[in-house]
């Protein structure tokens, strides 16, 4: 590999990704040694927390949909979250007579949230209790996915559903059935106007990388919290270098 | 005692790493790699989509042979989805049979959900008020309102320092909106980074490994 065939190579992109993966590293090997927690409170988990230890109790079911936005692109990160959720959920609702369900507006996720689902299952050993109607697809348009899902709310006893993944703004109709329903509605996107239609609507909305934090804070693994750790830091650094970057500019040094 | 790494969680992590590198890399070999294994990632997602439609008919079918709550409604989507599929197959999904089921069921359909989100946001929005009386629920509610009306002039008037290049909408659309959004979207990058390299490095296995 010459140093002509590398011209117009983004060199500090990738090591921007490298200092992350060092971070996360470092961070997981030494939480190892000393546990650390997160550094701040997101009262959204607390209350997902306990509602799913409620729900096995009362017999109701844990919903969780994984949005429409499919998992080769970006938005693919945010589903990969909602899959973590729905693996906690299948740990917890094992014991249950009602197992979790997912729905979701891509077929791709359809496939993973059964495969997560069969995999968690297996773990634990309730394999028998897998069925592959947990994982549904609800509609292949913004709007079907919706209409395919809201009847999950009426029909079905829900304690809690998450929304974790990429949505426009028809997720206000699922928010909306939830809230109608009496149903925890814990929600989080990588998409903006659905953030913004979420806070208006969701009982319990995730803002900005909050829902990127899921992992950390419902204890799915060590990675999930030095990966959090590295954000943080990550995110001061950012800030720096754009105040920085912002004063350099305004004395005239850019 | 040595912990095995499954083959799949392998080929992840040597997929996930070439397809990275191409995206910082401009090193040929490395370019053509990372094309072929994406174009295979959408192949498979159109065939996930074939597998997600029988998913749904499967459901739906069991809601029906099993008597379920509402299982009228997944008759229809059943005969639906197979009239449908039928008008595709036999005439092609761009003849006149499949434009014209198009044209007349799916977007007046769909539009009329897309009408009833305006009401249901509207009804939302009075619901936070309750629900969280705030003054970041105040700010939401006052910035809402103040973009909807600086939208279009108020019965014909345009209301001085409300509309127009220099009013209170462009300037909240211009300053502070945008700003938030690169706040969160800087956020979300990183998460996005972070939930990447997990996978990349095995910690998260959304595939089964």
């Amino acid at each position: 590999m010459s140093l002509e065939n590398l011209a117009g190579s983004d060199i500090a992109g990738l090591l921007f990704v490298l200092v992350f993966l060092g971070l996360m590293i470092s961070f997981a090997l030494s939480g190892r040694k000393r546990a650390f927690q997160p550094s701040r409170e997101i009262p959204a988990f607390d209350r997902l927390q306990r509602v799913i230890g409620l729900a096995v109790e009362a017999g109701k079911r844990l919903h969780l949909t994984l949005g429409r936005g499919g998992i080769t692109g970006l938005e693919g990160a945010s589903a990969v979250i909602g899959l973590t959720i729905l693996e906690r959920f299948a740990r917890v609702a094992s014991v249950s007579d009602r197992p979790p369900v997912a729905t979701s507006g891509d077929g791709t996720l359809a496939i993973l949230s059964q495969d997560t689902l069969r995999k968690t299952f297996k773990t634990i050993g309730a394999e028998g209790q897998y069925d592959p109607a947990f994982g549904q697809l609800s509609g292949l348009t913004p709007m079907g996915y919706a209409a395919g899902t809201m009847p999950l709310f009426y029909d079905e006893p829900l304690a809690a559903t998450v929304f974790a993944g990429h949505f426009g703004s028809e997720v206000a109709l699922l928010t909306d059935a939830a809230g109608q329903n009496d149903v925890l509605a814990l929600a989080g996107s990588d998409s903006l106007p659905a953030q913004a239609v979420m806070y208006a609507t969701a009982e319990q909305p995730l803002i900005g990388e909050e829902l990127y934090a899921a992992g950390a804070y419902l204890k799915a693994g060590p990675m999930h919290l030095a990966s959090l750790r590295a954000q943080d830091i990550l995110r001061w650094v950012l800030v720096l270098a754009i105040i920085i970057g912002a004063g350099l500019k305004l004395l005239g040094f850019l | 005692m040595r912990q095995k790494i499954p083959i799949s969680v392998s080929i992840v992590i040597g997929v996930g790493i070439i397809v990275l590198l191409g995206y910082f890399i401009k090193f040929p070999v490395l370019a053509v790699m990372q094309q072929i294994l994406l174009q295979w990632a959408l192949t498979l997602a159109a065939v996930a989509l074939l597998v997600g439609a029988i998913n749904l008919l499967n459901v739906h079918f069991r809601r029906v042979s099993g008597r379920q709550k509402n299982s009228s409604y997944s008759l229809i989507l059943i005969l639906s989805l197979l009239f449908t599929f039928a008008l595709g197959a036999l005439f092609g999904p761009k003849s006149a049979w499949s434009l014209w089921v198009f044209n007349h069921i799916q977007v007046p359909v769909e539009s009329s959900l897309m009408g009833l989100l305006a009401v249901v946001l509207a009804f939302a929005s009075v619901r936070m008020l309750r629900r969280q009386l705030n003054l970041f629920s105040l700010v939401f509610l006052a910035t809402a309102l103040v973009m909807l009306l600086g939208a279009a002039p108020v019965l014909g008037i345009e209301i001085p320092g409300l509309h127009g290049p220099d009013g209170l909408r462009a300037l909240i659309a211009q300053v502070p909106a945008v700003a938030g959004a690169r706040g969160i979207l800087i956020g979300i990058g990183l998460g996005t980074i972070a939930t990447g390299l997990r996978v990349l490095m095995g910690a998260d296995r959304p595939y089964g490994g």
